[in-house]
Order: structure tokens, then sequence, then C-alpha cells
């Protein structure tokens, strides 16, 4: 283990917020604000490429481990590492934010430095949670992230903004403070806050009551988990906070917030009840499975651009928790997979809708229509964008749902027949929405004149455009370093499996 | 068990001197500022005595730390120096450090003339230092007088507005009325144990069946003291009184004599084991936290809100009282001075926005504050943020040890409502803070730019807030060990 090895964790995670903290002494010049967060977000990128570069496929477990005491009473210490799913949820939000920052670069003109800050600070802590053992730091970063992207919503959001950020905050502070309680039960019992070692006094069975405590438990972190994917039928905070959000906004909302929950019922309700996950997937599956075709369905009839990519949002996060519990490999491998190329493609539709936005000031798609004629690049950028999302072979949003629904089969064949209906759905909203917004005519003659796109859109939108190829065509890069996390979390459930076979 | 006859005929050593060592150092300098006013140059007067009121506190700063070498009971048995009275010395020493900072522009700005309120402050913080060390009822009413006329002429320091006045008189009348529970209780208990001393009534208590009489003379005293530090059901004056006083001086006395009363109750609770405690605390505690939160969800001035919110928080702080000295003793300490922190900071920003007669103090007026000057917003924020109890702040930690002593001492229902109640209140902080980021603002009249001494009463209430909660042990291992030499 090199001093690198050592303090990367630390470094990927606080060097946004040094950089907001930095921000705080700079002058109000927007343009080098605007340039200092992108160096500091990009610096934060490099940096954290070098945690898949130098993982150790072979070891099981947490590596780049950090475990220093902080505070004596309570026990908490200040417990990070990443496996090969959380490491790549951390590359995943350190890849969007630079392309956060590009997109507001024009779009936030007003209140700059603030904005900034704020984005930088939501990094570390979203960053934080993947990488938080310490549940009590685990809740610290769950909660911190919840004040920035309200602020950003209510600060820089649209027509009805401070409605959806105080929705936002309700919604998702409430479901958060079941999960607390469950965490300091956890605390009250074991004297500890570290996920290893209350999940080694779990399977000792060295937890008193815990039989009957462990429903409530699972309920506990499941709600504060559901409402951030959302889970159907805990989603209405969704679409109100994408349509009022900035696009920076959306893109990490979208990309990054919303994976926090799928994150963490794979991280703390199979890695710490897994029986209880066993006794309640069947319900849990038919709320993913709903959400998967409700949300498919919803989407299909909004006449706004970005609420129907809201909803759509709704849908593959159904696919997400499906695969989870699914308890399969390949289902578990899916739905990390999807939680990226989701994050990817879906940021970049929500990074061109922003794009659209700026020029015409609407969402709706009516005011569209034969917009490829003005704008051919930014006709071609979508249609990519759109075929990742919908799922198209060699791209990258093939390869998830494919292991997903291979997992879902797995499972129960029902589970794979009613989650593959989705895959029609999406195919059939967002490529009908392409249709109407850039085939036959303009519609409209303010359109006929609309720039295409600048030299600072495209740098946005080649990356995600890249990502989305290369993770279509080389999955294996990713999976590589999934499967033997996914595995390790699954070694339980074989246990369990082997019981039911036996008896 | 004549307290007279126990004296001994001998004068007061030089030790014992240094066992008030601090209130003596407040006593002087408030002299010095009452005899330098009247020959003072009015308009010169102000930026000098506060000057001299801010050495003198720092000087009790320095006595105290002095004291810490020399432990043990003074004056026949009515002071006692431990490291329990010294963090709350300490603790009121930095408290009017901090308000007499906050108030160095304020008094200007609004146009009062300064003069004896430095004075004040500090004979107010000579009575708070004496409540936490004195081990005798009488002494303690002595000193419970002391600080409350302070804060009552304080009080009214706005003359020009009737609502300073009236909030004066209220506070006088209801308080005078409060104090009087106070020593009729302290009364009974003398006729109940035949002493005021409170080793000596521990002894008595301890020895044997509790008389009845120690029950009603236990309730008198607690109404008393609950007045003081505005828990419900004696609440009633306290959004009058917070509306209508000048803003650093309800910093002032939302912080330290509600910490000098608590020192009180714990010592009179834990240490004499109060007979009956038990269901007095649950009760008051439940319906100080509740009333408080509900009263504070309708309020528009933002005085009005903190007053309520004051309410709800000594609410949480006698959570900890119910059981379990242990762990019971460190909560209340931690939560003293983590409060003290953030709501005095909340208050120097909000005595700074009010500007000249206190004109901007409703949620309206905060419409649009983190444009106008975004620097007073953030601070406020976090002020908000850690009285909503939010992780890394001191607030969290508060809140934590108490319910976990609560916890502790398995009062499960106790601590269910405290939770509701604190998810309650974070509505009403956080409607601040919408208020302030996501409206747009009514004026675009500049606000005065952050004067040199309110800015460091904002440094040192942050930086106090955010240290309770990014490392909390030192302090808390220090209350652990005083509470351990308390119940020795």
């Amino acid at each position: 283990m090199s001093a690198m090895d050592n303090s990367i964790l630390t470094l990927v995670t606080f060097i946004p917020m040094a950089g907001a903290i930095l921000l705080l002494f700079l002058p109000r010049r927007d343009r080098d604000i605007r340039i200092f967060s992108l160096v500091v977000a990009l610096l934060d990128f490099v940096l954290s490429v070098h945690l898949p570069v130098h993982l150790h496929r072979a070891v099981v477990g947490f590596q780049y481990e950090i475990d220093q005491p902080w505070i004596a009473h309570p026990n908490i210490h200040y417990h990070m590492g990443v496996d090969g799913i959380s490491m790549w949820l951390v590359v995943l939000t350190a890849f969007l934010t630079p392309l956060c920052v590009l997109i507001s670069w024009k779009s936030i003109h007003e209140r700059v430095k603030e904005f900034f800050i704020l984005l930088l600070v939501l990094e570390t802590a979203l960053i934080g949670v993947f990488m938080a053992l310490d549940l009590f730091l685990f809740y610290f970063f769950w909660e911190a992230t919840l004040i920035p992207m309200a602020l950003l919503i209510g600060m820089y959001g649209h027509g009805r903004r401070v409605y959806a950020a105080v929705k936002f905050f309700l919604y998702t502070m409430i479901a958060s403070v079941f999960m607390l309680a469950a965490i300091l039960w956890l605390y009250a019992k074991t004297g500890s806050f570290d996920f290893t070692t209350i999940q080694a006094a779990i399977r000792s069975g060295q937890v008193e009551n815990f039989a009957a405590a462990a429903p409530w438990l699972f309920l506990g972190f499941f709600l504060a988990f559901a409402v951030k994917v959302p889970l159907f039928p805990f989603h209405t905070w969704l679409p109100d906070a994408h349509v009022e959000a900035p696009t920076a906004g959306s893109v990490l909302l979208a990309g990054v917030l919303l994976k926090m929950g799928t994150y963490g019922m794979l991280r703390f309700n199979l890695g710490l009840f897994p029986e209880q996950s066993r006794s309640n997937a069947p319900w849990v599956i038919a709320l993913a499975l709903i959400g998967i075709v409700y949300g498919a369905l919803v989407a299909m009839v909004q006449p706004n651009m970005k609420k129907l990519i809201a909803y759509s949002s709704i849908s593959h996060l159904g696919f997400v928790v499906l695969g989870i519990f699914s308890f399969t490999p390949m289902g578990l491998d899916g739905a990390t997979f999807v939680m990226l190329a989701h994050g990817v493609a879906t940021g970049a539709l929500f990074m061109l809708a922003g794009i659209l936005y700026e020029r015409r000031h609407t969402y709706e798609i009516t005011d569209f229509g034969g917009l490829a004629t003005p704008m051919p690049v930014y006709a071609s950028f979508f249609l990519f964008i759109v075929l990742a999302s919908v799922g198209l072979p060699l791209l990258n949003g093939f390869i998830g749902e494919f292991l997903v629904l291979s997992g879902a089969f797995g499972a129960r064949p029902i589970y794979g027949v009613l989650a593959a209906t989705g895959v029609i759905w999406s195919a059939c909203y967002l490529l009908w929405m392409y249709q109407r917004v850039f085939f036959g005519k303009v519609k409209h003659t303010v359109n006929e004149t609309l720039p295409d796109l600048d030299a600072r859109e495209k740098a946005t939108l080649w990356p995600a455009a890249v990502a989305a190829l290369v993770m279509g065509i080389a999955p294996l890069i990713w999976l590589d370093s999934i499967d033997p996390a996914v595995q390790y979390a699954l070694a339980p459930f074989t246990q369990l499996a082997s019981k039911v076979v036996g008896q | 068990m004549n307290p007279i006859s126990d004296m001994p005929q001998s004068l007061p050593q030089a030790a014992d001197y240094i066992r008030i060592l601090p209130e003596i150092v407040l006593s002087i300098f408030g002299m010095i500022i009452m005899l330098l006013d009247p020959v003072m140059d009015e308009r010169r007067s102000q930026k000098t005595l506060g000057g001299i009121a801010l050495v003198g506190s720092l000087a009790a700063l320095a006595a105290t730390l002095y004291q810490t070498q020399f432990p043990g009971l003074g004056f026949w048995n009515m002071v006692q120096v431990d490291s329990f009275s010294v963090f709350f010395h300490f603790l009121v020493a930095a408290v009017t450090v901090a308000v007499i900072l906050s108030s160095y522009e304020y008094m200007e700005v609004q146009e009062i003339r300064a003069g004896e309120y430095y004075g004040l402050l500090l004979f107010g913080a000579v009575g708070m230092s004496l409540m936490s060390s004195a081990v005798e009822l009488v002494l303690i009413f002595i000193a419970l007088e002391i600080s409350s006329i302070s804060t009552y002429i304080l009080a009214g320091f706005r003359r020009r507005a009737a609502i300073s006045s009236e909030s004066s008189v209220k506070y006088f009348l209801l308080g005078s009325f409060a104090t009087a529970f106070f020593l009729y209780g302290v009364a009974m208990m003398f006729g109940a144990t035949g002493s005021t001393n409170i080793a000596a009534i521990a002894g008595v208590l301890r020895a044997g069946q509790a008389p009845v009489l120690a029950y009603v003379a236990v309730a008198l005293m607690f109404v008393g003291l609950g007045f003081k530090v505005a828990a419900a059901p004696f609440h009633i004056w306290t959004p009058d009184v917070y509306e209508g006083a000048p803003s650093p001086v309800v910093g002032f006395m939302s912080t330290a004599p509600k910490a000098a009363v608590f020192a009180v109750l714990l010592r009179i609770m834990f240490e004499i084991h109060a007979p009956g405690r038990i269901w007095l605390i649950w009760v008051v505690a439940a319906l100080s936290m509740t009333l408080g939160n509900i009263a504070a969800l309708v309020q528009d001035n933002i005085k009005r809100l903190l007053a309520y919110s004051s309410i709800a928080h000594a609410g949480y702080t006698l959570v900890a009282f119910a059981e379990l000295p242990g762990d019971g003793v460190p909560a209340v300490m931690f939560y003293s001075a983590s409060y003290s922190a953030m709501n005095l900071g909340a208050f120097a920003v909000i005595s700074h926005f009010a500007s000249v007669g206190e004109r901007y103090v409703t949620l309206e007026d905060y419409s649009g504050l983190g444009r106008r000057s975004p620097l007073l917003a953030a601070v406020l924020t976090l002020f908000l943020l850690s009285l909503i109890g939010i992780p890394i702040t001191g607030g969290f930690f508060a809140k934590f040890y108490v319910f976990a002593a609560a916890l502790q001492a398995n009062l499960v229902g106790l601590v269910i409502v405290g939770a509701i109640n604190s998810a309650v209140a974070a509505y009403y902080y956080l409607r601040i803070i919408v208020v302030m980021y996501m409206r747009e603002p009514r004026t675009d009249a500049p606000i005065a730019p952050i004067p040199a001494g309110l800015g460091s009463a904002l440094a040192i209430t942050l930086l106090a807030t955010i240290y309770l909660g990014v490392l909390p042990g030192r302090i808390l291992d220090y209350a652990s060990r005083s509470a351990a030499e308390l119940l020795r």
C-alpha cells in the first residue's frame, strides 16, 4: 500500500470541499470562478481514476481503506473504503461534476459564486456517501447532500422552485429519520457505528433482540432509500424537483443522487439484513415492477421534455431495484451497471434538454418540431443518447438492462417478462419524443434560426457520448471489478438459498 | 444545625477570596464603568466603556483559569470551586465577551446611551457566576436575584420603544413572582431538613424517608427555576420579553442565565437526590418541547420564533435531568455550551440586520437576505442548522447526548416525544433559510457592512458551534469529569 492508496479516498472526497472554501475568498469575477471550479472538478476526476486503475481485483472486501477514530463518545470512526461497486459510483460522480460546471457556464449568470460553491460541496457529500463505512459518517454525508441540492433547486430553479425544493427536502429528510433511528438502535446494541463490525456482529448472532427488531430495522433503512430511488409510491417529489431544478442540478439529481438510494439498498439492506431482504423481496420487486411500467406509461404522455426524462428515471431505477432484489449475480451486476449507464445517459439527456432551454426558455415538446434542420449536430447527439438510453445493443443501456432481465428471469420468469415490457415502453416514449421534437418541418418560425452547438456545448456532450459507447462496447472494464464485489455481497444469500433448498 | 452557629469566628482567608475571584473581578470592572459613566463625554463614552467591559470579562476568564488551581470550599462552605463551577464560570464569561462584542456597534446604531448598560452586563455575569459555584440555598437565591435584576433592566434598554418597556415590566413582575416561589421553597427545605446547605440537606434526605415537606420544597424551587429557564408551563413571558428587549440582550438572557440556572438545577436535583423529580421533569420537558415547537411554527416575528424555540430547547435540556446523573450531568453541560454558542450567534446576526429601532425583525424582512448579504445569510444558516441539530454542528451532539442519557435510563417515551419534536422544529428553522435564499428581496437597500465587534462575536460563536460539532470529545470529557466530582 503506497501513501497514495492510503489517502486517495480522503483526497477525492474533500478536494471539491477545499475548492469550495477557496471559492469563498475569490473575488466575484464570474469567469474566474467558473474556470476555477472546472479545474477543481477536473482534478478530482483525474484523482478518482486512480481508484479503478490501482484496484486489486483479486482482493475481496473494501480497498483503500482508512479507519481513524474521530470521536470517542459516541464511538465514531472516520472509516472510508470502496469496493468494486461503490468505486464506480465515485468515478461517475467525479465524471459528471465537471460536465455540470461546463453546462452551467452561461445559464447561471446570477449569484455565480454561490452556485459553484454549492455544486462543489454537493460533490463532496455525494462522494462521501459512497465511501463511508461508518454508519454515522454515512448518515452525515447522506444528510449533507440534502442542503446544497435543495438550495440549488430553490435558488436557481424555474417557476415553482421553492415548492419543489421544500418538497424534496421534507420527503427525504423525514424518510431518513427512520434510518437514523435504525442506526442508533444498532449502535445501542453493538456499541459501534462501523459497518463491518456491525455486519460481523449480526452474522455471528451477537446482537441481542436482533430477530425481533430486524424487520423494523430493515424497513427503517429501506424507507429512507426507497424515497431517494424513488420507488413507487414514494416518487412524487421527483418530477417536481427535476422540472424546477437548474440543468446541473437535474444532472446530479438523476445521475448520482438517485443512486444513493439503490446503493444504500445494496450495501445496507442486503449487507446487514439478508434474511429480511429475502423475505421482503416479493413486495419490493412488485413495487419495482410497478415503477418500471408506471414510470414508462406516465413518461409517454408528458408534454414537458424534462418531466418525461424524470419519469423515465423512475422506470430505469425500477430495473436497478429489480436487479438488486433478484439476489442473482447477474441481477446485481446488471443493477450496478444500470446505475452507471443511467447516470451517463440520463445526465446527458438533461444536459441536452438544458441546452435547448437556454435557447428557447421552454421544455414543452409542442414548442419544438423539425429541429433537425436548424440544429443537425445537436440532433445527432440527442439521437445517440436516446438510443443509449433506450438500450440499443453496443451502447451502455443495453448491457445493464440485459443483465438485470437475465437475473430476473433466473429468479422468477414472470419478473423478467413484466420488466421486459419496460424496455419496449422506453423505446416508445423516447423515440416518440425524438420524432416530435426533431423530425418534420420546423413548426415555429422562432426555431428556424436556433444556433447549433457551440464548442463548449460539444465539449460537454462528447465525454458523455464517448462514455456511453465505450461502456457498451467494452463493459468488461467495469464488470471485471463489479462482479467480485457482487459475489462477495451475495455470499450470505447462497448460504440462505442452500438452507431453503435443504428443507 | 443552626447555620449561624456553624460559622467559625475567624475572618475570611485569602484562599476564600480566590474562590470568588471571577466575581470580584467582574464587580470591580462593573463599578469602574458606573463611576466613569457620569464623568465621560457622552459621545465618546460608548466605545471606551465597552472596551473596559470587554477587558473586565476577559479578566474574569483569566481569573477562572487561575481558580482551577485552588479547588475546594470557601466562605464557611458557602461557595465551592470545582471543575463543575469552573465550566459554568467559563461559559458565562465567554458569553459575556461575545455579548459585549456584539453590542459594541449595536448601541450606537440604536442611539442608546451605553452608560450603565455594560455595567449591568457585568453585574449580571457576577450573579450568574455565583449561582454556579454557590452550594448554599440562600446564597443561590441572592445570586439569582443579582442576575435577574440586571436582566430586568437590560430588557428595557431601548428606552424609546414602548415594547421594550413592556418587556421589562412584564419580565420584572413575573420574574419576582417566580423568585418568591424559589425563596418559599428554600424556606420549606430548611423546615424539612434544618439546613440550607446543599451537602447537609443531601445528608439528611439520604439518611431516611424524605418528609412530605421536602417534596413541596423541591416543587416550589423548581417553579422558580423553571421560570428562569423558560420551561413550560412557566414560559408565558418569554415571547413578549424577547420581542421587546434589545437583540444582544436577548442573546445574553437566553443563554448565560439559563446555563447558570441549569447549573443550580443540577446541584439541587442530583446532589440532593431531589425526591419525586422524575415525573416532574418528564412532564415539564415534554410540555416545553411540544408547546415551544408548535407555537414556533406559526410565528412571523423572528425574535418571537426564537423565543419559542428557546422554550423548546429548555425542554430538550430537561430531558437529560430525568435519570442517571452519570450521563445526564455532562449532557446538560454540553447542551448549555452549544446552545449558548448557536443562539448567541443567531441573535448577533439578528441584532445587526434589525438596524435602527429594530425595524427589520419579521420573516418577510429576511426575504432575499442571501442575495443582499451572502455572508450574513450563510452565517445565520449555519446557526439555524445547528439549532435543528444537523451533524457536525454543536446542536447535533447536544441533542445526541441528551437523548442518549434518557435512553440509558430507559425513558423511551420521552425520547420519542423529543425526536418527533426535533423533526417538527426543523420546519420552522428551514422556513427562515428558505425565505433568505429562495425569495426575492423586497428592497435593494444595502445592508451595513459587518463591523469589527460584531464580526468577532460572530467568529467566536461560529467557531464554537463548529468545534463542538466536529470535536465534541474534549468538552464532553471535561464535563464527565466534573460530573463525577459533583456526584462524589
